[in-house]
């Protein structure tokens, strides 16, 4: 069983592919493991193994995020005011996955409606790293980066808004893609913010996330209107050296703020890409500091409209306190919705609210106009730009839960690649010790390139991955 | 001291569009249809659906734009309207905001401020007290209706009376349903109108405080409604007290009007770019494809009628602008033998007053048996009474006109030996009246007529019978008199 | 600092009931949150034209060709409470 368990998702495939292993007895393996799991990472695990189902992906399990709609199975991003809903369809990407041989294997915990850097805000508890279960495996995707690091899942579906899949991926020692914003139909995925909202992979490795990217992107979905068709296929990686590579790197987002023990492993980093052949030059990101700002508009912005068709109508819950039509809305949202939930839709309305719109609403989008200019301007010199994916290590439950402001700094390295709509992945690149000392916990390293050109950032990213040799496994006393 | 108060009036009109589906998603519409059978996760705001554009609706809304004048927008987008209602099932209605399909534009001489398209809310029917939630009463939401694609067509305040505003309305119905993008029926829903009425001293240019009156659902309550609210309105200003901004409804029963709407709800509606859909981009593809599609609008009906067919303005005006009665008259003229003038008064007066709203789809009587019927009458084989009677069997039964008449006995009488018969006896019954006609007076020949045709019942042409007296008294037919 | 009105005000928009507690705290996490955002105001962005659209695409259109709607069961199956084949709600008017 440790054999199935130590073979990565592309090997798991391959394997199934030749005979060598059954597709269910892998199915099953996960699906005890997630069943038993103590970190809280799955919701809903299947409860038998399904049908075969031929591939490339193999046959091999998927764990999905909560807030992705699978037909007849609770799909509830995180939030009370869903609980136990069960869509009567099934978003795309999770469609195209299964009936490429990824079957469903369970649903992942998550930060509710995807707000949060630490899986702490989901209404089914939180989420504890499997490095150290005092400790968060960050936010949303939490659920689905624990499952991975952990071996309940061989990978798994995350969504990433401003850095919730990167985050995660980097606290949890796996890696973590955030596609070019429009290659993954967002068709039934409970939306968070629609013009930031992405599908990804979470995976061990870089080649099991271009494998199962791969089957994520495509020909357009139809069902979503900003949806795009993906120029050429993705490949699986092999590039072996980083020679002719030019690597940008932003003082805004490498120096203040970021706990030492990441910096150090940021820079080791950047020494191994040098000693691979690449060049690693300044890159100025003039705007970066303001990013977050802007993102603390625009996000909850959209989310207090996407937000508002929970109201206790058609489905989820509904408050039977209020005899009147108001008091039923207003009861069941202030029920429903957890704190981070309400105070970003309060967040939201009041940016998009008569009298504030131009100063707060109107302001950050041509805030986000600047940030795309600034990496566009970097890529003419760069074929990439690198940055630590998160500000810190793994931290402690309820360290930050207090000071939402405090939670919010997780983000900040993270969410200028989503305002720009640009592809960003995240590998592990080493262990640092969080400030108070203690077990050295994973660090991640971000490389994020223009637009559709995540083959040859997970090419660098492989070539890196190949080079660091970052052991993944969590250590047994964990 | 007392100023000329002068009424300030502007609609805002919303159109659902005769689409096979509806706005955001594949639901296809209907009407009648049993409660929410025609939704999916799209049209009833399900989490995680997402709406796509009907290419037909952007089409229809082009068409509208091209009739009106408008300047069609190379670009335009989306914009989400927020607000908390029933019927509104994501929390906000997907429509457009500053910028729209269409701006600019003008209809007989009233300017248009822009049209955009949007999303149709969906129906709530209230059904009052219910045992259940703690007794207090209950509304139940069907979503069939919801997301059908709607244009909205905003006039400038251009208006300045209850009849011009109710004849511009007309007006504007008959092009659109010339144009084919609509029902545009108002019992059904498919046209809806709102009044926005201000008073001001004539000659001003100021604006006076406007209200709203909301959801006037036929012709005459439109007219109704605005003459209600300018009168309530003068009443107000000549107290020396002030118009107060707010919605109203109008209710044509009482002829009441009152507050929708308390000041309290203030609606903020945070509209912001619709980010689940990308913009609408007017291409050369598009333009074609709606200048193609343009019919023959009314006002150039109208003059077509006038100038080729020697109708005069007022009825070449009334077929043009009642778009089923112009399409019926042209059907019928196609058949040939009937002149054109004389078919349309026959269809213009005549059948519109045998048909329910002047509609001949209303009835049974087909072009063809109307054509027929008229070239009966101008080949004198029909008298213009006996036609009528026909007329009104071919109306309620259908059929055609030689049968209908032979049945009845409504031929014309032609036959001299029965008709000379008949004359011959009513001159020897009034010799008095027969003399005043030998005479030379011109209205004498009434008293004679008269008799002959009751007791033909109407059957004998009124030509023939004035010839025959005529010549049974030795006078000379005289030429060109009308019968 | 956000004064208690405009969060009441904020709250009736977005249909959230708050007690008074959550309406004094809710002030003073948003504020501190909106001092952050302030940062934005220092910026000279007249000539910038705001991103509405991050995707380069335009006229992502439909055919209007009818798709099979959800069965009923299907659409009222989550529904909290049900009457006469709809959604039943308190009535607006009520």
């Amino acid at each position: 069983m440790s054999e199935i368990l130590s073979l990565s998702a592309a090997g798991a495939a391959k394997a199934v592919a030749s005979g060598e292993l059954d597709a269910r007895e892998l199915f099953e393996t996960y699906r005890a493991r997630a069943a038993a799991d103590q970190l809280n990472a799955f919701v809903w695990v299947a409860e038998a193994v399904p049908p075969a189902v031929e591939g490339p992906l193999g046959g091999v399990p998927l764990a999905v995020k909560d807030l992705f709609c699978t037909e007849g199975v609770p799909s509830q991003s995180g939030s009370r005011i869903l609980e136990g809903y069960r869509p009567p369809y099934t978003a795309t990407v999770v469609e195209r996955l299964a009936a490429q041989g990824a079957p469903l294997l369970g649903k992942t915990n998550q930060d509710e409606f995807a707000m949060g850097s630490s899986t702490e805000n989901s209404a089914f508890g939180p989420v504890h790293n499997p490095w150290d279960r005092g400790r968060v495996p960050g936010g949303s995707s939490g659920g689905s980066a624990a499952a991975v690091a952990a071996r309940l899942a061989p990978w798994a579906l995350g969504t990433d808004t401003g850095g919730s899949i990167r985050q995660p991926a980097a606290l949890c020692g796996i890696v973590g893609l955030k596609p070019t914003y429009g290659a993954v139909s967002r068709y039934g995925m409970i939306a968070f913010a629609s013009s930031l909202d992405q599908a990804g992979p979470l995976t061990r490795d870089v080649t099991d996330a271009a494998l199962l990217y791969s089957k994520m992107v495509g020909a357009r979905d139809p069902r979503d209107s900003t949806s795009l068709d993906f120029p050429g296929a993705i490949e699986l990686p092999v590039r072996a050296d980083l020679a002719g590579v030019r690597i940008g790197v932003p003082a805004e987002l490498s120096g203040e703020g970021i706990e030492p023990g990441v910096l150090e492993a940021f820079e080791a980093t950047l020494e191994l890409a040098r000693t691979l052949g690449a060049s690693v030059e300044p890159c100025a990101l003039p705007h970066a500091p303001h990013a977050l700002a802007a993102y603390y508009v625009l996000a909850p912005a959209e989310a207090s409209s996407n937000l508002a068709r929970f109201d206790g109508v058609r489905y989820g819950y509904r408050s039977s306190d209020a005899d009147d039509l108001i008091g039923m809305y207003t009861r069941t949202r202030h029920d429903g919705f957890g704190a981070e939930v309400k105070r970003r839709i309060m967040l939201g309305t009041y940016a998009l609210s008569s009298g504030y719109y131009d100063a707060y609403y109107g302001r950050a989008q041509r805030v986000r106009t600047k940030i795309a200019e600034d990496f566009s301007a970097g890529f003419e010199r760069f074929d990439f730009i690198a940055t630590p994916t998160a500000p810190g290590v793994a931290f402690e439950l309820g360290a930050k839960t207090s000071d939402p402001l405090a939670m919010y700094l997780n983000d900040f390295c993270t969410v200028p690649m989503s305002l720009a709509g640009i592809p960003a992945i995240s590998i592990p690149c080493g262990l640092a010790e969080p400030p108070g000392g203690g077990r050295a916990l994973p660090v991640g390293f971000q490389l994020a390139g223009p637009a559709f050109s995540e083959n040859v950032l997970l090419g660098a990213a492989f070539a890196l991955e190949q080079a660091l040799a970052f052991d993944g496994s969590v250590p047994d006393d964990a | 001291m007392s100023v000329e108060l002068e009424p300030v009036i502007g609609l805002e009109i919303h159109v659902q569009l005769a689409t096979a589906t509806k706005m955001f998603c594949g639901c296809e519409l209907g009407f009648g249809e049993p409660p929410n059978t025609r939704t999916c996760p799209v049209c009833i705001g399900l989490p995680g659906a997402l709406p796509v554009v009907n290419a037909r609706a952007i089409h229809f809304g082009l068409m509208i734009g091209l009739a009106l004048g408008c300047e069609l927008a190379p670009r335009s987008i989306f914009h989400r309207k927020n607000y908390f209602y029933p019927d509104l099932p994501k929390g906000y209605q997907i429509s457009q905001y500053d910028e729209p399909l269409c701006r600019g534009g003008s209809l007989a001489g009233v300017r248009i401020h822009r049209v955009h398209l949007e999303e149709d809310a969906a129906k709530l029917i209230h059904i009052g007290s219910s045992g259940r939630i703690h007794g207090s009463q209950l509304s139940v939401v069907d979503f069939n209706r919801g997301g059908t694609p709607l244009v909205e067509i905003v006039t400038e305040p251009d208006l300045h009376s209850p009849a011009q505003a109710r004849e511009w309305l007309e007006l504007l119905r008959a092009t659109l349903r010339a144009l084919g993008v609509s029902d545009v029926n108002m019992d059904e829903g498919s046209l809806r109108a709102d009044a926005n009425v201000s008073l001001r001293p004539r000659g001003s240019t100021a604006l006076g405080t406007k209200t709203e009156l909301k959801n006037m659902n036929s012709f005459r309550f439109l007219e109704r409604g605005v003459a209600a609210e300018i009168e309530r309105q003068r009443a107000i200003i000549e107290a020396g007290a002030e118009v107060v901004q707010e919605t109203l409804h109008f209710d044509p029963g009482s002829g009441a009007i009152t507050s929708l709407r308390s000041k309290e709800e203030a609606q903020d509606y945070r509209y912001f770019p619709e980010p689940d859909l990308v913009p609408i981009a007017t291409t050369d593809a598009m333009l074609e494809a709606a200048r193609a599609a343009m019919p023959e609008l009314p006002a150039a009906r109208a003059e077509r009628l006038e100038r080729d067919l020697g109708l005069g303005a007022e009825r070449a005006h009334q077929l043009a602008f009642r778009v089923e009665l112009g399409d019926f008259y042209e059907r019928a003229l196609a058949c040939g033998g009937a002149d054109p003038v004389a078919l349309a008064n026959w269809v213009g007066g005549e059948l519109v007053a045998r048909t329910a709203d002047g509609d001949p789809a209303a009835s049974l009587v087909t072009p063809a048996a109307l054509s027929a019927l008229v070239a009966m009458v101008s080949g004198h084989s029909l008298s213009g009474t006996a036609a009528r009677e026909v007329l009104d069997v071919l109306v309620a039964q259908g059929g055609d006109p030689e049968t209908v008449a032979a049945e009845r006995g409504l031929g014309a009488l032609d036959d001299d030996t029965g008709l000379a018969a008949i004359v011959a006896r009513v001159i020897a019954e009034d010799p008095a009246a027969a003399e005043k006609v030998r005479a030379g007076n011109p209205k004498a020949i009434g008293a004679l007529v008269g008799p002959i045709m009751r007791e033909t019942r109407g059957r004998a042409d009124g030509a023939e019978v004035t010839r025959l007296i005529r010549d049974a008294l030795g006078l000379e037919a005289i030429e060109g008199q009308a019968p | 600092m956000i004064e208690r009105e405009e969060v009441r005000h904020v709250a009736r928009l977005a249909r959230l009931a708050l007690s008074d507690e959550e309406v004094d705290r809710m002030a003073v996490e948003l504020a501190g949150v909106l001092d952050h955002i302030a940062t934005i105001e220092q910026l000279d962005l007249d000539a910038v034209e705001p991103t509405s659209h991050v995707v380069a695409v335009e006229n992502a259109l439909r055919a209007d060709v009818p798709q099979p709607s959800l069965a009923r069961d299907l659409v009222l199956a989550s529904a909290p409470a049900v009457a006469d084949d709809g959604f039943a709600v308190p009535s607006p008017q009520a």
